[in-house]
């Protein structure tokens, strides 16, 4: 067993190394791209950390990513970098807690529309207050971060996401967010403290989302409210981990790779219907493969043996 | 009657709306004691146990588990401090495993195992259960009476003092409830305190050392099986009027 752990160590260091080359091998677009797959990633699993086993369906990605994005216009120019990201991370961890005990007790379709709603509640407190008192509402992000050093932040980043994944799937947090999934009163009943559970992963979750958003920041130069909280992110999020499969942990992986390729290419070829086209897509996906390609797979493999 | 009472109910009441559900109920459970709760369908049974076990709150009355006060703590709590109980549909976890089932129970509960220890605690309650073999099968995939059995390891894993059985019984052929019957009372004689409501008439003589019944949400009679079944007054909310 445990040399098994070894080897699939071995063989995430060596993937996780390669990874770390593509800055030095591709060129602008696809560096670009990767980072665009690797942003996905981050999210998508970290949506499905706690949205997975919780089955609570969050669309208040974007709101962290926002925050996160916002954080680096305000902080970004004065501050060292690394003082910038934990700021950002103080700041995401802080709205996650308060609306998670806030919000952890509806369930179910209310849950769904709240976490709608917050995003655009702050992109609109974000609005009122640059309308109102910085009186400019757009704001412009001149770092000296290049795209390679985005890159390997992101792939950091995701390297942590995964590793927390395994620590929880195997700790009793894991065993207890599973239980909640499958009957939230049972977990009371057996002494899940279910409330604190959901805020602890709720707040992890949107941690990553946060300082993912911070780590993009750089790449636009310009962001304002409804760039930076455009809810379309929120919607790819779910799309990607809904079709890879948010039951496992690599199961967003296997959604965020083609889709990031899809989406990129439509919004390319077709940028005045991209909205409609990713609609579609949404639409195929839960009807076509509800369990996701990680279910497929699953099954597949389950047959042959 | 004078063994220390592990639960001890008082003056409970509970309204929904316009509907008093559970109105001035006191009850009593002690150490290694069966007390049944019977009544006729909507008598408030199941919500006397929900009040116990914390999944609703009491308007009014006291529940003391071992003489502490339990009717003000949420439901994680009063299971960690010993309160297991079964549900009147049974609840399994259907994605995960059996074993994994009851080390929910192992893992959160008053012992708050995790790893080796606790795999083991899982396996071997469910073996007592008689679901040794099914440890690596899927909740969802068993038959009524082994989601009853596994709901019942998963109660026992939190080591309860006081246990709810909801219509535990319900539903089982008669060598299974011959089985279920040996099962609860083998935990009697480890001195688990049981309240369990139940319509099944041959468990209810053959388990129960106190019965209490309960009509529209009032207790109408409490005693032995015996003397409580052949009351007047239970007799009419069983059955009406005319047969009394």
């Amino acid at each position: 067993m445990s040399g098994r752990a070894l080897a699939w160590g071995c063989g995430a260091a060596v993937l996780v190394g390669l990874l770390a080359l593509v800055p030095f091998a591709a060129d602008d677009y696809r560096l670009s791209l990767a980072i665009s797959i690797l942003s996905y990633t981050v999210l998508a699993t970290a949506w499905a950390l706690f949205s997975g086993p919780t089955r609570y369906v969050s669309l208040a990605t974007v709101a962290f990513f926002g925050i996160g994005a916002y954080a680096v216009a305000v902080l970004g120019e004065h501050n060292p970098w690394p003082l910038v990201l934990l700021a950002a991370l103080g700041i995401g961890v802080a709205v996650a807690l308060v609306v998670g005990l806030a919000t952890l007790r509806l369930s179910g379709v209310y849950f769904v529309i709240f976490t709608f709603g917050l995003a655009e509640l702050v992109r609109q407190l974000v609005t009122w207050y640059e309308v109102n008192r910085t009186r400019t509402l757009g704001r412009y992000v001149f770092l000296d971060i290049g795209p390679a050093q985005i890159y390997w932040q992101l792939l950091a980043l995701a390297v942590m996401v995964f590793a927390l994944g395994i620590l929880i799937r195997r700790s009793r947090l894991g065993l207890a967010l599973r239980v909640i999934g499958d009957d939230e009163a049972v977990a009371r009943h057996v002494g899940v403290n279910t409330t604190r559970v959901k805020v602890a992963l709720f707040t992890l979750s949107a941690a990553f989302m946060t300082v993912t958003g911070a780590v993009m920041a750089p790449r636009w130069t310009y962001i304002d409210p409804a760039i930076a909280f455009n809810p379309v992110v929120s919607f790819q999020v779910l799309i990607m981990a809904l079709l890879g499969g948010a039951h496992r942990l690599y199961g967003p992986l296997l959604g965020v790779v083609p889709l990031t390729l899809l989406f990129d290419f439509l919004l390319a070829r077709f940028p005045n219907h991209f909205i409609m086209m990713v609609g579609v897509a949404f639409l195929l996906i839960v009807y076509a493969i509800p369990q996701g390609i990680a279910g497929l797979l699953e099954r597949a493999l389950g047959k042959r043996r | 009657m004078s063994a220390a009472a592990i639960l001890e109910v008082a003056n409970l009441s509970r309204r929904f709306g316009g509907l008093l559900a559970v109105d001035d109920v006191s009850l009593r459970v002690a150490a290694g004691e069966i007390v049944g709760l019977l009544g006729p369908n909507g008598s408030g049974k199941t919500t006397v146990l929900n009040l116990i076990s914390g999944a609703l709150r009491p308007d009014r009355g006291t529940v003391l588990l071992s003489g502490a006060p339990i009717h003000r703590l949420p439901a994680f709590r009063i299971a960690r401090m010993g309160v297991a109980r079964t549900f009147q549909l049974v609840r399994v976890l259907g994605s995960m495993t059996c074993r994994e089932n009851v080390l929910a129970g192992v893992a959160f509960g008053a012992r708050g195992q995790w790893g080796a220890s606790a795999r083991r605690a899982a396996d071997e309650l469910l073996s007592r259960v008689g679901l040794g073999e099914r440890a690596d099968t899927p909740g969802a995939d068993l038959t009524y009476i082994d989601q009853k059995r596994l709901e019942l390891a998963r109660a026992l894993a939190l080591r309860p003092a006081l246990l709810l059985l909801d219509e535990w019984l319900a539903g089982l052929n008669p060598a299974e409830l011959r089985l279920g019957i040996e099962l609860v009372r083998s935990l009697r004689a480890q001195g688990v305190g049981i309240l369990l409501v139940e319509h099944v008439m041959d468990a209810i003589r053959s388990l129960c050392d106190r019965c209490v019944v309960m009509n529209a949400g009032r207790v109408i009679a409490e005693g032995t099986p015996a003397a409580v079944l052949a009351d007047a007054e239970v007799v009419r909310a069983y059955l009406g009027d005319e047969d009394a």
